[in-house]
């Protein structure tokens, strides 16, 4: 078992551009159920029409990469209108059951051979990422260890994510960022100051659709390809894990909750395949586990929730649920 | 239906590995003894290439619907300039050598056919088929033996897929029912429910596995999602109430067990779809209707389970004290209900209406695999919410709409592929213009 192997290849994930797509999803939450208390299960859905928004533009519109980008933008923002609308006057659990609804409508969508010619269905669609290289302004060379491609991606992910959590935390310290938490604490209390509560909702409703748009095209852009069984529910439930382990209310937390959850998820990887190859390890194989991974991250949450639901950097006092 | 292909592919897998073993013996020998003839020419593209020259193969068994193979029929890939040709062999087995990776187009040629086979109804000829990552493709081909399909008229299908729905949206009625009383009670928004449905199904074929009868291996089950409903309040949730958790962390909670749960299934079980006994049965004419006798049994059980717990909640005591429970657990428990017993009683009887939702799922589909319950949890969720939260005999009309629903949107054109679409979107609808449910009052949506 190469240990040193192992180690570099999970401190690699720490800045991984999926790494970073996963903490600009996971911000979106915090902006929606850290902040304002709703509880968006469909982030998967933002993140595939944000991906999908964005290939379908360029490939089957041809337009070029900063249209493609505002398209994909305008699609999440009207999808998140689209939810808003019949739920953001309810409970909070009819919210989580039309948004999870929602994301896997949009999954069944692009996954259907009637529209095969526009989504590519289940194979998805790829190629689309040329305007985006065409912008690399790093000359071919090697950058630690990464070739100019791999670096422009990382920068690019991680300078997002930077603005990102830079935007947030400004909004949310802003007379607007102090309503949304008056909503997250009481809602009533908030309404009879005069504040239209359904507006603020729905605008931190779209702002946090904006930002799974955004990690759905981070995510989609190193692989080249855009598939729709990388937008199940299970994704979002990935997320809320890297959100509730940095921190509900708190705008580092969803970034270093998804360093952890992938640093985590490759050290298990790399230990439980290097004890497997060493005959270590004889009750398990490879494809199991992959899945004592998932176990593990289903069982991390519910112990999370239960005993450390304000995760690594949040204030309990800033919970949104009491 | 989703598990012939896989069961013939895992024996196509044997066949293969055979087959590619002699091809790779045989362009050994053919390498050393042609090796040195061969250096003195160029080597040139051969124009018509041959399996043995190509890394990457699509490959099929060709079989009647009587599971006989089917030899001497001329099948060919084309993509590009690119053209192979294959003779299926004595077993019905084709194997075509292709230079990439990539798409192509497989054509059967039906003039090769033997007398009396034909391809199965809408079956695609020629169908284009595409690698995904590895280096041997399957390709399969349906034959009906000559059978003309007869074309049922729209009245006949609607009614066969009413009648099909009714069967589903039961099943369906009978998680949902669970999860509706157990959220009643508990106002715990359950999304590990689908879990447990498949939990009952995993049981019943591993009783059966373990050569039980096959009425034992369905009582077993149906006790053994009882214990894990029973387990599962004793050990999480009732100590979560105790603490007084909130209804979403422990929404919250319920994700992260239903993730655990899906895939210690899926330790155990492995990824692939197997099959309960007498899932395999041929339509049967009642009156005008078609059905298949597991479907009519499904809607009979189902009908009679539901009926039997409308009767419970409305006459007996118990029946009255969950109600009790659900409308105001407070007040339950100052006029002596045991709101603790209650709930045990509910979280056993959701377990087991869940198996035996589960049991006939798998009977539905048909077959068991480790996600069959979280496939259907949105459409438990979506009768649920169409009947109104909470409310038990909601749930029942809610699932019973979503069942007939997801059926008769493809008689109405609408691609198989998004059958579900339609139910879940009906549901955002409703909550739009009713958003308290069929049958929910208007206070309980806050």
């Amino acid at each position: 078992m190469d240990l040193g192997f192992i180690f570099s290849s999970a401190a690699g994930e720490l800045f991984s551009p999926t790494t970073a797509a996963y903490a600009l999803a996971a911000l979106g939450l915090a902006v929606h159920f850290g902040y304002s208390g709703l509880l968006n299960f469909g982030q998967a859905g933002f993140m595939a029409v944000g991906a999908y928004g964005f290939a379908i533009s360029t490939l089957t519109f041809g337009v070029p990469f900063f249209i493609g980008l505002l398209i994909a933008v305008v699609c999440s923002a009207i999808f998140a209108l689209l939810l808003g609308i019949p739920t953001l006057r309810l409970r909070a659990d009819y919210l989580a059951i039309v948004t999870i609804a929602a994301a896997e409508i949009v999954r069944y969508i692009v996954t259907t051979n009637q529209l095969t010619s526009v989504t590519g269905s289940a194979n998805g669609l790829a190629a689309f990422e040329a305007g985006f290289y065409s912008m690399n302004p790093f000359p071919e060379g090697s950058y630690f260890g990464m070739n100019n491609r791999d670096f422009f991606i990382r920068v690019v992910g991680w300078g997002l994510v930077i603005i990102c959590c830079t935007l947030v935390w400004l909004l949310m310290r802003s007379p607007w960022g102090r309503v949304l938490k008056g909503i997250r604490e009481d809602e009533n209390a908030v309404r009879s100051l005069g504040k239209n509560v359904y507006a603020y909702k729905m605008q931190a409703l779209v702002i946090g659709g904006v930002l799974g748009a955004l990690a759905g095209m981070v995510f989609t852009l190193p692989r080249g390809a855009v598939q729709p069984a990388n937008y199940g529910t299970e994704l979002t439930f990935f997320l809320y894990t890297c959100l509730l382990l940095g921190g509900l209310g708190t705008v580092l937390g969803p970034v270093v909750g998804a360093m952890i959850f992938w640093v985590v998820l490759s050290l298990t990887q790399g230990i439980l395949y290097g004890l497997i190859e060493s005959d270590a390890v004889t009750w398990l194989n490879t494809v199991q586990a992959g899945q004592l991974r998932y176990i593990l991250v289903g069982v991390a949450l519910m112990l999370l929730m239960i005993f450390r639901p304000q995760g690594v950097f949040g204030n309990k006092k800033e919970l949104a649920f009491a | 239906m989703r598990s012939t292909p896989r069961g013939l592919s895992h024996r196509r897998r044997g066949g293969l590995l055979k087959t590619l073993g002699a091809v790779f013996a045989a362009v050994v020998a053919i390498l050393l003894v042609v090796a040195p003839a061969s250096q003195a020419t160029t080597p040139s593209p051969t124009p018509s290439p041959s399996n043995q020259q190509f890394q990457n193969s699509i490959s099929g068994f060709l079989r009647d619907d009587a599971r006989a193979p089917i030899a001497d029929v001329t099948i060919t890939a084309k993509s590009g300039d690119f053209t192979g040709t294959a003779k299926s062999g004595a077993n019905g087995s084709w194997t075509i050598g292709v230079p990439v990776q990539g798409t192509y187009e497989v054509e059967l040629d039906e003039s090769t056919l033997p007398e009396g086979i034909k391809l199965a109804e809408g079956q695609e000829n020629p169908r284009t088929v595409t690698f995904s990552q590895t280096s041997n493709l399957s390709v399969i081909f349906a034959f009906g033996k000559g059978i003309v399909v007869q074309q049922q008229d729209f009245g006949q299908n609607l009614l066969n897929r009413l009648v099909a729905g009714l069967s589903f949206g039961l099943l369906l009625a009978l998680a949902s029912v669970g999860l509706s009383l157990i959220f009643g009670t508990t106002g715990l928004t359950n999304f590990a429910h689908g879990e447990m449905v498949t939990f009952g199904a995993v049981l019943v074929f591993v009783f059966n596995a373990m050569s039980l009868p096959f009425w034992l291996a369905i009582v077993l089950a149906l006790l053994g999602g009882g214990l894990f409903g029973y387990v599962q309040d004793a050990g999480l949730w009732k100590p979560l109430r105790r603490r007084g958790t909130g209804l979403v962390p422990m929404m919250i909670v319920s994700i992260g067990l239903a993730l655990a749960v899906r895939y210690v299934i899926q330790f155990y079980f492995g990824g692939a779809t197997q099959q309960l006994p007498y899932a395999q049965s041929a339509e049967i004419q009642i009156g005008p209707v078609s059905i298949s006798p597991n479907n009519l049994w499904s809607l009979i059980i189902s009908a009679i389970v539901i009926a039997l717990i409308g009767i419970i909640l409305l006459k007996t005591r118990l029946g009255k004290a969950t109600r009790a429970v659900a409308d105001n657990p407070a007040l339950a428990a100052a006029s002596g209900i045991d709101v603790d017993n209650v709930i045990r009683i509910v979280w056993v009887a959701g377990g087991m209406l869940a198996s035996l939702g589960g049991i006939l799922w798998a009977y539905y589909r048909p077959g068991v695999t480790f996600d069959m319950g979280s496939q259907i949890l949105l459409l438990i969720f979506a009768g649920v919410t169409l009947g109104g939260l909470g409310t038990v005999f909601g749930a029942l009309i809610g699932s019973v709409i979503v069942g007939i629903f997801v059926e008769l949107t493809t008689v109405f054109g609408l691609a198989a592929d998004l059958k579900y679409v339609g139910a879940l979107f009906i549901m955002i609808v409703v909550l739009l213009f009713r958003p308290q449910g069929i049958l929910g009052r208007r206070e309980r949506v806050g």
